[in-house]
């Protein structure tokens, strides 16, 4: 797992990244990175997952939640290859992509894919999750899936 | 059933400040010029409005986003209040229509001042930037939301969240980029006959296919352009309609539906928007359909959204709108749906909705100058909004 950030940067540089807010609610998602886990609440009554994490169950309104580790592996459900500099920190063009994890198919998240070409990315294309931490927050991270003994850069 | 609470209220003025480019002119002094002229256009003197609405109301955020805040206008006019709104929440840039028109038909109020006004383009003289970033440093606040969940990752900018969507469209059905350009190809040539639009230049589809990429698969000429300027409507009870000096404009229906979830990725089919659910509302109060519209003006923040509002009123079968729009002709003035005959915001300049609501009623009046439709319109819809965000109307000539 990675740690130090190092991708999406210019010269070496990790970019600057508007950080997220972390409630109570959401903190397992945003820390679970430093023990290598992608954590989403997962209902104990009806055994669905939700994202964003929310205090009830969005299905059946149930109180009883647990973070649960995910297995990180997703497809690409939708992207855009952003090209306009809006924050010159960041190495462009970059991969913005809409993730779909594989435990559930509504269970989706924005993140970016490195490890490949922009121009390789494909929707419905296999990726796995890493992590990043800025400040406080270990941000999930997505490349392309590597099955059975992938390197890890 | 008696006639639904819309066909009660009728549009009595309508009128816009200057627009352009970098007038660099305060955003009151915009909108006081608009508000005063739309009061005027509605044979009212300002001791009769007793409404006032507004979309977003004063915030923060982007720079020239918000114009100013009821309370200013209402102060500057000394209006005498019956019913007031604002908010960045609700049925898109029409939310405050669409409130004023439940308010009027309720009684809360009998005549609605309802403004928008932005001054981007003054604001951005430094170049177009995305959400509070211009290379980082310290004191940009952590965000909450679903911003809390896209902005980390770099998806600074609308263009991106809309870029997901165009992108599972072209996936799923046919969408080509030569089919794509035809909105904008045909908001140009309806441009260069509007005097107050913004590029007026002729644009070919080479221009467009050479243009650089924002946020594939969008490029520059699939974003609109930044623009100063105020849009300014009174909406009336219909007994005003008697007196009123103007084409008598009457509200048919509306929508604001939002079914699905409120976000820019977490919707279950993203080749879907709110878009398609506020446009079912829509139908559901009117016995018109699809076929009736003579004209339509539909949010072009990205051309992409003009598509999608294409095909969730049902001007074409769902994944048909790259073959309806395909060339150009069915959307242009003499076409079978006359579409965002003013330029639209992509060549007349962001009004965030207001300026295509305007067009409506100007086409609806046989105001419109030399881009009138020629067809004598009657029945006009004008629909704003993208991703989570959608309101919609459906406006009649009496």
């Amino acid at each position: 797992m990675s740690a130090e950030p190092k991708h999406g940067g210019v010269n070496g540089q990790a970019p600057f990244r508007v950080l997220p807010k972390i409630s109570d609610d959401d903190r397992p998602f945003w820390t679970g990175g430093e023990r290598g886990q992608l954590l989403l609440p997962r209902c104990k009554n009806c055994n669905r997952w939700h994202s964003p994490p929310a205090p009830l169950c969005p299905h059946c309104l149930s109180k009883a939640l647990a973070f649960v580790p995910l297995s990180g592996r997703g497809k690409v459900y939708s992207f855009t290859i952003n090209v306009q500099a809006w924050n010159p920190t960041f190495e462009h063009p970059y991969v913005i992509a809409v993730i779909e994890l594989e435990e559930q198919s509504d269970l989706r998240l924005v993140s970016n894919i490195y490890g490949c070409s922009p121009e390789s990315v494909e929707i419905g294309m296999p990726v796995s999750v890493f992590f990043e931490a800025f400040e406080d927050v270990w941000l999930p991270l997505f490349r392309p899936l590597v099955e059975e003994g992938g390197s890890d850069e | 059933m008696s006639e639904r609470a819309e066909q009660t209220v009728v549009v009595s003025g309508a009128a816009q400040s200057q627009i352009g480019r970098r007038l660099m002119r305060g955003e009151l002094e915009l909108t006081l010029e608009a508000c005063l002229a739309a009061i005027d256009d509605a044979g009212l003197s300002r001791d009769e409005i007793d409404g006032l609405a507004s979309y977003p109301g004063k915030m923060g955020g982007p720079a020239g986003f918000s114009g100013p805040g009821t309370p200013t206008v209402q102060d500057s006019l000394r209006l005498q209040l019956n019913w007031h709104r604002a908010g960045p929440e609700g049925a898109a840039q029409y939310a405050p229509i669409i409130d004023a028109v439940a308010a009027v038909a309720a009684g809360y109020a009998r005549h609605v001042l309802v403004y928008r006004t932005v001054t981007e383009a003054s604001a951005q003289k430094g170049g177009r930037s995305g959400i509070g970033l211009d290379g980082g440093g310290g004191g940009v606040p952590r965000m909450d939301g679903e911003l809390g969940q896209m902005l980390p990752f770099g998806a600074f900018s609308a263009s991106n969240w809309v870029a997901w969507h165009c992108q599972r469209y072209m996936h799923e059905y046919r969408l080509s980029r030569e089919q794509l350009a035809q909105i904008s190809l045909n908001a140009r040539r309806n441009a260069a006959l509007n005097d107050q639009a913004i590029y007026r230049d002729a644009l070919t589809l080479e221009d467009y296919l050479s243009a650089r990429m924002i946020s594939t698969p969008l490029c520059l000429l699939d974003c609109d352009v930044p623009a100063d300027g105020a849009t300014a409507f009174v909406i009336s009870a219909a007994d005003y309609a008697s007196e009123m000096k103007q084409p008598v404009i009457r509200f048919e229906a509306v929508g604001s539906a939002l079914h699905d979830r409120p976000s820019w990725f977490q919707r279950g089919d993203l080749t879907s928007m709110a878009a398609t659910d506020a446009a079912r509302h829509l139908w559901s109060r009117t016995s018109l359909k699809p076929q009736d519209v003579d004209v339509a003006q539909l949010y072009d923040g990205f051309s992409w959204l003009t598509v999608m509002w294409l095909e969730a009123l049902g001007f074409c079968e769902k994944g048909g709108a790259g073959a309806f729009i395909e060339g150009g002709e069915k959307i242009a003035r003499d076409g079978v749906l006359p579409l965002n005959t003013g330029g639209g915001q992509l060549s007349g300049g962001r009004l965030h909705g207001f300026g295509l609501l305007y067009e409506a009623v100007l086409q609806l009046r046989g105001q419109a100058g030399k881009r009138q439709v020629g067809s004598d319109p009657r029945v006009a819809i004008a629909a704003a909004g993208g991703g989570p965000l959608a309101g919609a109307v459906l406006l009649a000539r009496q």
